[in-house]
């Protein structure tokens, strides 16, 4: 059983999903998606444990030697990505139901259930596998069960939003599968772990540089990455509340995963940072992605796509970090990777507690609903400080190795700058704070109560969660550390 | 020369009017297939470089030592189906655009948005 991890971490949403069409009872499905879940995240629990003990796990599929048949490669890295999904999945669903009966008609809930176990599978088995191509097939199972899962949103926007990301969804998984395709013309392998070993053979070729671009360019895209990032906060605005916070917290991870794979792993550090200005390129982008987001954040009457566009400036944090290329500036992406996915659940989960009472989620009508619904604008409230990295929260442990790992490099305007960028997510989270604890209440809303339990309980785990790895550092910044390093290990 | 990589011809002008396609109609059907077009291209650049120069079919024979490599043919089996399943995907939420907005044209459909947005708008300021 202990063998087969790494399969089965991919194995269990994926059966289940179907399963989910024959149960019938909303009740039982929903309670049947959170055990494949929960028995999803006990796997990656137990995989890290695995991994961080004895190194790297190789699985043969159908007992197919590795360049051959079809690797998954559990590394300290992966472990790190399978642990965030599955556990925010996991909190995530048990609010689902209460969230759903108000945003989805009572007859496509067995639907959503299957899409999101798919989509939880298609983001897993991206980061579990150790093939190329597979990732491509992945990307499509969790893009194309996302495009419907947004689809199902209750305002029309929804499917227009939806389409929207589907266009961009498309172009970048294909540039990836061109990119993929490019590789395997020059060296006759799919595995990523002998495609780094093959690539630097023929690494001066025109060909390699382009597979090299078109990989880039995809994962770009699919990460939201300033300017690609057009498709994001109308999808995050107008998907159904719980799906808002499941790819909030995960979907933009397992593309940044992506990146650091492929520039780390496949392509090898030599390659992707000496033949190409990728420092320059990525690092101008996310600063300006920074910038350009939170400032339109700050301008946004609609609180989800408030946080969306704070999504985009979080993803340019974590490229700047990437972008430096040092193991302390890949630890700060990593650790943002996992207290973003804290963070965001956190807050987007808040935000479908909110529309569960209130109807909608417009500035306006957040008004003195501090006083009204404490618990669920606390949540947003640390979510928030969280964000704009105020100590004892995890934003502060991400700042913090973001800053020192520029800092090391000598680069002091570049952190000053990192430092200005918090202060614009001061600004929209304040708009918030103010609006909903310094406002009187609205006379349409007096008889708005506390979220029910249901929504306060993962809400909380999170919110807990939050401040916990914001002063007991071990887990997160020991593995992202651990994981930074063996990149490097392998690369120089 | 320029023979030799005819089907590498084929397939850049197929992929460059693919994403034109996309990019410049307003058309949400014309998007879909200029990305169908798109993606074909890139099915018809898999399976152009498994050609084996002189080598037959993949089918195990007697008296045949060379075949062209069939494994690209089986990832792209694969791509097709991924086709296949975005372009439904993609066409039936164009129904559901056209039962939402009546209209399946770009333009059309973001004027409304912004309608909506800006009479949400004075709403609150009134």
């Amino acid at each position: 059983m202990i063998a087969h991890l790494p399969i089965l971490q991919v194995i269990i949403p994926l059966m289940a999903a179907p399963i989910c069409l024959m149960l019938k009872r909303t009740q039982l499905v929903w309670l049947f998606s959170i055990i494949a879940s929960g028995l999803a995240f006990a796997v990656s629990i137990l995989l890290l444990q695995q991994v961080m003990a004895s190194g790297v796990i190789s699985y043969e599929l159908g007992g197919w030697q590795a360049p051959w048949g079809i690797e998954y490669r559990i590394d300290k890295l992966n472990a790190f990505l399978l642990l965030i999904i599955s556990g925010i999945s996991t909190v995530v669903l048990f609010a689902a139901q209460t969230s759903l009966e108000k945003e989805i008609p009572k007859d496509k809930h067995i639907f959503f259930y299957v899409l999101y176990l798919l989509s939880l599978t298609g983001m897993l088995g991206i980061v579990a596998t150790g093939d190329a191509f597979n990732v491509f097939v992945f990307l499509e199972i969790s893009s194309l069960s996302a495009y419907a899962l947004i689809g199902m949103g209750n305002k029309r926007q929804a499917l227009w939003a939806s389409y929207q990301y589907l266009i961009m969804g498309t172009i970048g998984a294909t540039f990836i599968l061109i990119g993929i395709g490019l590789m395997y013309q020059m060296t006759g392998t799919l595995n990523m772990h002998d495609l780094s070993q093959r690539l630097p053979e023929v690494e001066q070729s025109r060909t390699v540089l382009a597979a090299f671009a078109f990989v880039i360019v995809g994962v770009c895209l699919k990460l939201a990455m300033f300017p690609l990032h057009l498709w994001l906060p109308n999808a995050y605005t107008y998907a159904p509340s719980i799906v808002t916070a499941f790819f909030a917290a995960t979907a933009t991870k397992v593309a940044v995963y992506l990146l650091i794979r492929f520039t780390f792993s496949v392509f090898g550090f030599s390659f992707s940072f000496t033949h190409i200005p990728l420092q320059t390129i990525f690092m101008a982008l996310g600063l300006v992605g920074i910038f350009v987001a939170s400032t339109s954040a700050i301008y946004q009457n609609n609180v989800k796509q408030l946080f969306a566009y704070s999504s985009i400036a979080q993803i340019g944090y974590m490229i700047v970090g990437f972008s430096l290329s040092t193991v302390t500036g890949l630890t700060a992406t990593l650790l943002h990777m996992f207290n973003h996915a804290l963070m965001k659940g956190a807050i987007f989960l808040a935000l479908a507690a909110v529309i569960y009472r209130v109807g909608n989620v417009e500035l306006n009508n957040l008004r003195g609903l501090g006083r009204q619904m404490p618990l669920t604008m606390a949540a947003i409230v640390i979510g928030g400080l969280s964000l704009i990295g105020v100590p004892l929260t995890v934003g502060f442990v991400s700042k913090w190795y973001l800053l020192m790992a520029l800092i090391e490099q000598g680069w002091w305007p570049i952190a000053v700058l990192i430092l200005l960028g918090s202060m614009l997510a001061v600004i929209y989270v304040w708009r918030i704070v103010e609006v909903a604890y310094f406002k009187e209440p609205l006379n349409k809303n007096s008889t708005i109560k506390e979220a029910p339990m249901s929504f306060l309980i993962p809400i909380w785990v999170l919110v807990i969660a939050n401040i916990y790895f914001g002063i007991d550092t071990r887990l997160s910044v020991g593995v992202a550390e651990a994981a930074a390093q063996s990149l490097f290990g392998v690369a120089l | 020369m320029l023979m030799d990589l005819f089907n590498h011809w084929v397939v850049i002008t197929l992929m460059m009017s693919g994403l034109y396609i996309v990019i410049a109609q307003g058309n949400l059907i014309k998007k879909i297939v200029g990305l169908a077009v798109f993606q074909t291209s890139v099915f018809i650049f898999y399976i152009s470089m498994a050609k084996v120069e002189g080598g037959t079919a993949p089918i195990l024979a007697d008296g045949i030592t060379q075949y062209s490599n069939p494994l690209p043919h089986v990832l792209i089996l694969t791509a097709i189906v991924v086709g296949i399943a975005t372009t439904a995907l993609g066409l039936s939420l164009v129904v559901r655009i056209k039962e939402a907005y009546g209209s399946i044209e770009e333009d059309e459909i973001q004027q409304q948005d912004n309608q909506a947005l800006s009479e949400s708008n004075l709403e609150k300021e009134a």
